[in-house]
Order: structure tokens, then C-alpha cells, then sequence
């Protein structure tokens, strides 16, 4: 079964990182159709968390409809991710490197990329949600 | 929803001084809430009144509906309150407290106090006296949490615990409010431990309610900025500024945000929740050195907001 962990300084929610490792192992092949995730209350144990933030977890990964909850059974994958394809991380790694060289021309370094990168990441989160609100 | 805490305008007051002013609040079953503030805000003021042991001055406080000082006998059973100095008959060894425990709850269970005070090697056998203080909180919580709660009110819970313990003692909690969706409530100076197991947070200070709120809501909705200081007064009239500080040029702010994008010259951060608690504390010491009176800011709906965040925004100094 599988078993979370919590980055501390990650800046990533608790909630959100414990979806994206559902998402790696069912990219990686660690967990597949019919596995059964952990009850939120082994969770809450586990990583000493608030049992909340693992029924949100879950309930985001059911919107997404990779896993179905039954009632007093648990919670089920229904679905698996094929793995992330190389070729388009290859493209976007490219696209990257370019706008990266643009920036340094520009004049901005490092921590500046860095910090308008997180901007530009967070704008387009609330966006994302307002269109979804 | 179903709420476990209804506050109507509550107020309690100790001679001329305030110890609540004015509190109007609803909190749904199922939340675990960390009551944070400095020494005498009204934290102990408010568990007390939620257990019945205080009557309000003023304004009422529901339990699952009912008034707590009133109707005990529905109310009683269904409250875990575990005080401050988690006071035990100290004459007592743990095995006569766990009698007295069943014998005087309805709703108790044997075996979650066994089990945990197995787990903690706490001999049964000893007097309550002869604890440790670690021990002595502990064992107040196997009590409260045998009496199979439905709110559990919980003051000052980690302050006597080493790390340890206090992530065993997290863990239970946890592990119940999981099981059994049971309510917490509970008090602290600091919010560092609570961070991951509190999911909604209430700043309180000098008899005020500073911010109140979901805790993910709360961490998303405050950023630290650092721009130019010829642009912070900009960005004041769209958000609201706990915290500011300048330096010749350059101003950093902790601001709540008001949904508006920010323009580029503002490099952002994500903030912490203890830096958040921290700033909204540090707000009410420039309010004091100011002698004025603080007003409560409100985050959601159902929380006081008269025209509290105008003012926060005309009041802080610049």
C-alpha cells in the first residue's frame, strides 16, 4: 500500500502533495487499477495530519476520477496514468532553455527568474480557480 | 451543517475588564481550531464559557444547540474540557481515576484509556501526584478522550510535553477526530506544532477576535511583497497591510490580498502560517502603542466584520 509523506518547506499544501504522489505512483506503476488507498484515518496517523486534509486529497483524485470511494470499503483506484511522455517533456525543457537565455539577456538573474516564475505560477493558479469558481 | 459552537454576540467581563467583547461566530462540526493569542487575550475566557463553567456577561454561547451553563445534563457528556494545568486528583493513583471515569460517564470507554496509558507507560498503579507534568497532561487527555466526546476543548495541551509526546498526543487526536468527527478546539501561545493538524485558526487577542478563518484560505490569501516604496501605498488602497516595513527604498509587506493581480515590480512570497499569526499580533502592538482600540478583522462570512477592514487600513501606522 502506499505510504505518504509530508515535504515541510516544500511551500506545496499537504492536501496537494499527497494527490501528486497518487498521481507519480500511478504514473510509476506502483499503484493500479483496484488498489485500495490507505483509510484516512491510517493517513492521519501516519503523518500526524488533519483528517480534512486527506478527505480533500481524496475527494480532489475522485473529481479527477482516478479513485471511487464505497462506502465502509474504502477507497479504490479506477484509473491509471500513462507515464508523462519523455517527448513532450524533451519540447518544453527546449521552450524553457530559451526563455531562460531571454531573461539572462534582459538582465534578470537568478533568484529574479525564480521569483517571476512563481508569480506568473501563482497568477495563473488563481486564474485557473476563478474560471473554475 | 450541524454546528458544534454558535457564539451570539458573546461577551464576558471580570470587573471593569473585558475578557471577550462582542464575539459573534458559527463553527460546523468536525473542524479541529487552534485559538491562538498572547497571555490574556481571552482563550482560557472562551473554553470556559464553551465548557459552562462561565456564565456570558453578556450575548449567548450554544453547544450543539444548547446553553452550556444551563443545560448541563445534555451538554455535560458530550464536552471533553481539559484545563490548563490539567488538574487531576493528585491522591489518586491513574487506575482510581480511570474508576471514577467510568463510573461518572455515560458514554466511556475503557479501553482507549487502557490502551493509551499502556502505550505511554504510565503505570496504573501510581498516584496522579507522583507524574510527571507531561504525564499528568496525558493522562487528563486518555480521560477526556474515554468519555468518548463529541467537542473537545483543549487548553494549553502541549505546553508541559516534550516533542515527542506531543506528536503522540497529536497523533491520538488525530486519530479519533478521524474516527469519530469529533470537534477540537484548542489553545496555544504558538502555532508552529498545530500548523498540520488544525484546519481552521482564530488569532484573538486583548478580548478581540483579529482573524478568523480557514487555515488553507487563510495561507493563500497572504503573501509577502518587496517592491519599490514609492508603490506601497498603491497597493494598500486594493489590499490590506498587516505588516510593513521600509527601508530607503525598498518595502516589504505582508499583505492580505484582495483577489487583484499584483503589477511586476512586486516580488512575492508565500508566507507561513506562524508569520501570519505573528504579524496580525505585532498589528495590535502598533495599535496599543497608538492607544486606540482594536477592532476584529474578519475573514469569512459569519465572523464580526463592522467596518473592520477600513480601518485596519486608515489605522495602521505608516
Amino acid at each position: 500500500m502506499i505510504e505518504f509523506h509530508l515535504d515541510e518547506r516544500s511551500g506545496v499544501p499537504p492536501y496537494l502533495q499527497i494527490v501528486q504522489q497518487v498521481q507519480q505512483a500511478l504514473r510509476l506503476g506502483l499503484l493500479g487499477v483496484g488498489d485500495r488507498l490507505p483509510t484516512v484515518r491510517e493517513v492521519v496517523e501516519q503523518l500526524v495530519i488533519n483528517p480534512n486534509t486527506v478527505l480533500k486529497a481524496y475527494r480532489e483524485l475522485e473529481h479527477q476520477e482516478l479513485v471511487v470511494s464505497r462506502p465502509g470499503q474504502g477507497t479504490f483506484v479506477i484509473r491509471t496514468l500513462g507515464p508523462v511522455s519523455l517527448a513532450s517533456h524533451a519540447t518544453l525543457r527546449r521552450s524553457l532553455t530559451r526563455w531562460l537565455e531571454n531573461a539572462r539577456e534582459a538582465g534578470l538573474d537568478e533568484e529574479s527568474i525564480v521569483a517571476l516564475f512563481n508569480a506568473t505560477l501563482w497568477e495563473s493558479r488563481l486564474q485557473e480557480s476563478e474560471g473554475t469558481a | 451543517m450541524s454546528m458544534a459552537l454558535e457564539l451570539q454576540n458573546l461577551s464576558k467581563r471580570y470587573g471593569r475588564k473585558w475578557a471577550l467583547r462582542d464575539w459573534t461566530m458559527k463553527l460546523p462540526t468536525g473542524h479541529v481550531v487552534a485559538l491562538v493569542g498572547p497571555n490574556g487575550a481571552g482563550k482560557t475566557t472562551l473554553l470556559q464559557l464553551a465548557a459552562g463553567l462561565l456564565k456570558p456577561s453578556a450575548g449567548e454561547v450554544r453547544v450543539f444547540g444548547c446553553d452550556p451553563h444551563k443545560q448541563t445534563r445534555e451538554i455535560l457528556p458530550r464536552v471533553g474540557f481539559v484545563a490548563q494545568d490539567h488538574p487531576l486528583y493528585k491522591r489518586f493513583t491513574v487506575a482510581d481515576l480511570l474508576t471514577m471515569g467510568r463510573k461518572m460517564n455515560p458514554r466511556w470507554d475503557q479501553r482507549i484509556a487502557e490502551e493509551r496509558l499502556t502505550m505511554l507507560d504510565i503505570p496504573l498503579q501510581q498516584r496522579a501526584g507522583k507524574l510527571s507534568g507531561g504525564q499528568q497532561a496525558q493522562v487528563a487527555l486518555a480521560l477526556a478522550l474515554a468519555k468518548r466526546p463529541d467537542l473537545m476543548l483543549l487548553d494549553e495541551p502541549l505546553a508541559s510535553m516534550d516533542p515527542l509526546a506531543r506528536r503522540n498526543f497529536l497523533r491520538v487526536l488525530m486519530g479519533e477526530t478521524a474516527e469519530h468527527g469529533l470537534t477540537v478546539l484548542l489553545s496555544s501561545h504558538i502555532i508552529g506544532d498545530l500548523e498540520r493538524v488544525c484546519d481552521y485558526l482564530i488569532i484573538l487577542s486583548d478580548a478581540h477576535v483579529q482573524l478568523a478563518g480557514d487555515i488553507d484560505e487563510i495561507i493563500r490569501t497572504h503573501k509577502r511583497l518587496v517592491g519599490p516604496r514609492t508603490l506601497a501605498a498603491a497597493v494598500a488602497r486594493i489590499h490590506d497591510v498587516i505588516e510593513e516595513r521600509h527601508g530607503e527604498r525598498q518595502t516589504t509587506l505582508l499583505v492580505r490580498i484582495n483577489g487583484h493581480l499584483f503589477d511586476q515590480s512586486w516580488e512575492m512570497h508565500d508566507v507561513t502560517l506562524e508569520e501570519i499569526v505573528l504579524a496580525y499580533m505585532g498589528q495590535l502592538a502598533q495599535y496599543q502603542r497608538m492607544e486606540t482600540i482594536p477592532m476584529p478583522l474578519s475573514m469569512r462570512d459569519g465572523f464580526p466584520c463592522e467596518e473592520s477592514e477600513e480601518r485596519i487600513r486608515r489605522e495602521t501606522p505608516r
